[in-house]
């Protein structure tokens, strides 16, 4: 099932969560939704899902429209951030609920429903624990009875909100492999939200960066590591130095030291340059490169992470070394970042960007 | 669905320590997270002990000494009394009115305050504990006023229809249920906004109508809340005595409740038949103590389960 989402808007109390997003998604695809706590993830899969409506803007299942759809029309598997089972019933009452509640005629027997359950159980791997309530559950156990009950609705999308939000580090490594196998085995076209990039770029057939209620890029992996379009995405994925600048007759300079960088369609005036702290190559000598003191030098595994204070007004500017670089503090040193990203003051007006070539 | 209670696993029986155990560990200093020293709190148990047998034990007993005073004949001959039997009959009429109306505003009332925000929601929350708060002989003279023969709607009723409300059952069963509206929404309101929304929306994507989300997923939720609201109401509406002795008129064995009987009894001299009917509401307030404390044991597993969030 493809989803299209077009144009929407929602406002909360006059406070807009999201301003204008559009989505397409692929039939099958597994995607994320990575941005900051309060950036609007949540939202958009609530109103993909129908536990929400839109302010303005629609969204299409395959050809049809759904916008004013309810949630039980709309048959769509939701895992909520906490589980949300009922706490009340077995885990296989749990999972057969979505069945149980059907008009009497596409109802399935008791017994198909329990089969049913049991079934899912062994898809995700709890066989067996048909006869116990939640509460006698590991959070880990109640995140993939949460997705069995999903599942058993055979929806026509996915949605996962924080799946592993809530569990340790070891848990939500193998679960997320385990998520993987399971889409490949359903088809199902998921869509998950998540704040852990590296959940999404393990994870995901393309990733949705979202920031403050609108969409910063939507790529794959590697578009969005390696060609991050806007600073946002380029700060958020990855780990990223970002160092002030001024861009003036096509050249980058920070005071009166040129970079030794093309600004390409930059216009004039201030500007970022963005780069990857470990994506550096020292040089000696100095036409054309950054310069900067030492103000301090930190061991992490197996490399040097140093802090450079870069030009008149001491811009701090974070590399990585090699381990064995001395990079005594207060010692001078100069580099030049093997591959950039120059924008635009975000306050010049319209976002222009100048890259490696 | 086959019996809860029985596909709730025993809990542990408290592992027990070999004797040799004990006597081999050396006596640990107690470990107390007050400071008071163990005289004092022997101290204040024994006054709050004492309290509570000085005003509700002994007249407690009390009631029932005095019942049987002139033997079990005379007890047993209370209720072969007339009046007695009509007051009786009265009183589980009027709960059998009063409890399910409240139930049904309760359950309603909790839903929509704990459910939905909208404006006034603070104000609505404040008015449905006053019947709390207010003087039920107010609220009794206040029905009077608007609900009377004399009054527009009481003239329009009794001159239409014929309906007398005040000094008749009607007014007894408003007044009752007015003065044990609180007591179901005050028990639900808590327990349903600690629990929000989320079992409902997730019923409600598995593809649940309004009707099934409440039955199967909002009603079990707070269902032990829900059965304490209603034994407590029922209990209040049983006994209420101020609001009905205003609005009762005390037709002789027609509007007269039983806490009524029992002072109208009383007035005359009929001590035995007074505290005999009275022992009835004592045994009522006693059994519906037993059942709520028996209900909070046998089911301690569930009402933890359905408290808070797991
Ligand atoms: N029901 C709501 N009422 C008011 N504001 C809301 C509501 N839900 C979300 N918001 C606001 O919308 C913004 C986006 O929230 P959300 O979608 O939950 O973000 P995320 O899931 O990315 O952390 C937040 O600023 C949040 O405060
Ligand atoms: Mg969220």
């Amino acid at each position: 099932m493809e989803l299209s989402i077009r144009n929407i808007r929602k406002e909360f109390d006059r406070f807009p969560a999201l301003h204008g997003v559009s989505l397409d998604i692929r039939s099958g695809e597994l995607i994320a939704l990575l941005g900051p706590s309060g950036s609007g993830k949540t939202t958009l899969l609530r109103l993909i899902a129908g536990l929400e409506f839109p302010t303005s803007g629609a969204i299409f299942f395959g050809e049809d429209d759904a916008s004013q759809k309810t949630v039980q029309e709309r048959n769509v598997g939701f895992v909520f951030q906490h589980y949300a089972l009922f706490r009340h019933m077995t885990v296989a009452e749990n999972i057969g609920f979505g069945l149980k509640v059907r008009p009497r005629r596409l109802r399935p027997s008791a017994a198909q429903i329990r089969r049913r359950a049991s079934e899912l159980l062994e898809l995700v791997r709890l066989p067996g624990l048909e006869n116990r309530y939640p509460s006698q559950l590991s959070g880990g156990q109640r995140q993939r009875v949460a997705l069995a009950r999903a599942l058993a609705i055979e929806p026509k999308v996915l949605l996962l909100d924080e799946p592993f939000g809530a569990l340790d580090a070891q848990v939500r490594r193998d679960l997320r492999r385990w998520l993987r196998e399971i889409h490949e085995t359903t088809g199902h076209t998921t869509v998950f939200v998540t704040h852990d990039q590296e959940e999404a770029l393990e994870l995901a057939d393309r990733v949705v960066v979202m920031s403050q209620g609108a969409i910063e890029q939507v790529g794959s992996a590697d578009d969005v590591y390696d060609r991050p379009l806007t600073p946002f995405v380029y700060g958020f994925i990855g780990e990223s130095s970002r160092l002030p600048v001024r861009v003036d007759t096509g050249g980058v300079w920070i005071d009166d030291r040129s970079l030794g960088l093309a600004a390409g369609d930059v216009p004039d005036g201030p500007a970022h340059l963005f780069f990857r702290p470990h994506d550096v190559e020292l040089v000696e000598g100095c036409g054309g490169c950054i310069a900067g003191v030492v103000v301090s030098s930190r061991r992490v595994e197996a490399t040097r992470r140093v802090e450079l204070a870069v030009g008149g007004d001491r811009r701090i500017v974070e590399i990585e070394l090699p381990a064995d670089h001395p990079a005594a503090l207060r010692s001078r040193i100069a580099f030049r970042p093997r591959s950039w990203k120059l924008f635009a003051d975000a306050r010049a007006g319209r976002e222009a960007c100048a890259e490696t070539v | 669905m086959s019996d809860p209670a029985a596909r709730i696993p025993a809990k542990h029986p408290p592992a027990r320590r070999l004797p040799a155990t004990r006597s081999a560990a050396a006596p640990s200093p107690r470990i107390s997270p007050t400071t008071e020293t163990r005289a004092v709190q022997y101290a204040l148990i024994a006054v709050v002990v004492a309290i509570l047998s000085l005003f509700l034990l002994v007249p407690l007993a009390t009631v029932f000494t005095q019942a049987l005073r002139s033997g079990l004949g005379d007890y047993l001959a209370t209720f072969r009394n007339p009046e007695a039997l009509a007051a009786i009959r009265l009183t589980l009429l009027v709960a059998a009115i009063a409890v399910p109306c409240n139930l049904i505003f309760g359950i309603a009332a909790a839903w929509a305050i704990a459910k939905y925000r909208f404006p006034g929601r603070t104000l609505l929350v404040s008015l449905i504990d006053l019947p709390f708060s207010i003087s039920p002989v107010v609220a009794g003279l206040v029905y009077i006023l608007l609900l009377g023969s004399n009054s527009l709607i009481g003239g329009f009723l009794l001159e239409n229809f014929g309906i007398r409300i005040i000094f008749a059952v009607p007014g007894i069963v408003l007044a009752t249920i007015l003065v044990t509206f609180p007591f179901i929404a005050r028990e639900l309101i808590p327990l349903m906004e600690d629990q929000g929304t989320g079992d409902e929306e997730a019923a409600l994507s598995l593809g649940a109508n309004g009707w099934q989300t409440f039955l199967f997923v909002t009603l079990p939720n707070v269902k032990w809340a829900l059965l304490y609201g209603v034994l407590l109401c029922n209990a209040r509406a049983m006994g209420e005595f101020g609001a009905v002795a205003v609005l009762s008129g005390k037709l002789r064995g027609q509007t007269v409740t039983m806490p009524l009987q029992v002072e109208l009894f009383y007035n005359e001299y009929a001590s035995v038949a007074a505290f005999s009917l009275a022992s009835l509401l004592a045994g009522l307030a006693l059994v519906t103590l037993i059942v709520k404390s028996w209900l909070e044991w046998r089911y301690a597993d569930q009402i933890a389960a359905t408290g808070r969030g797991h």
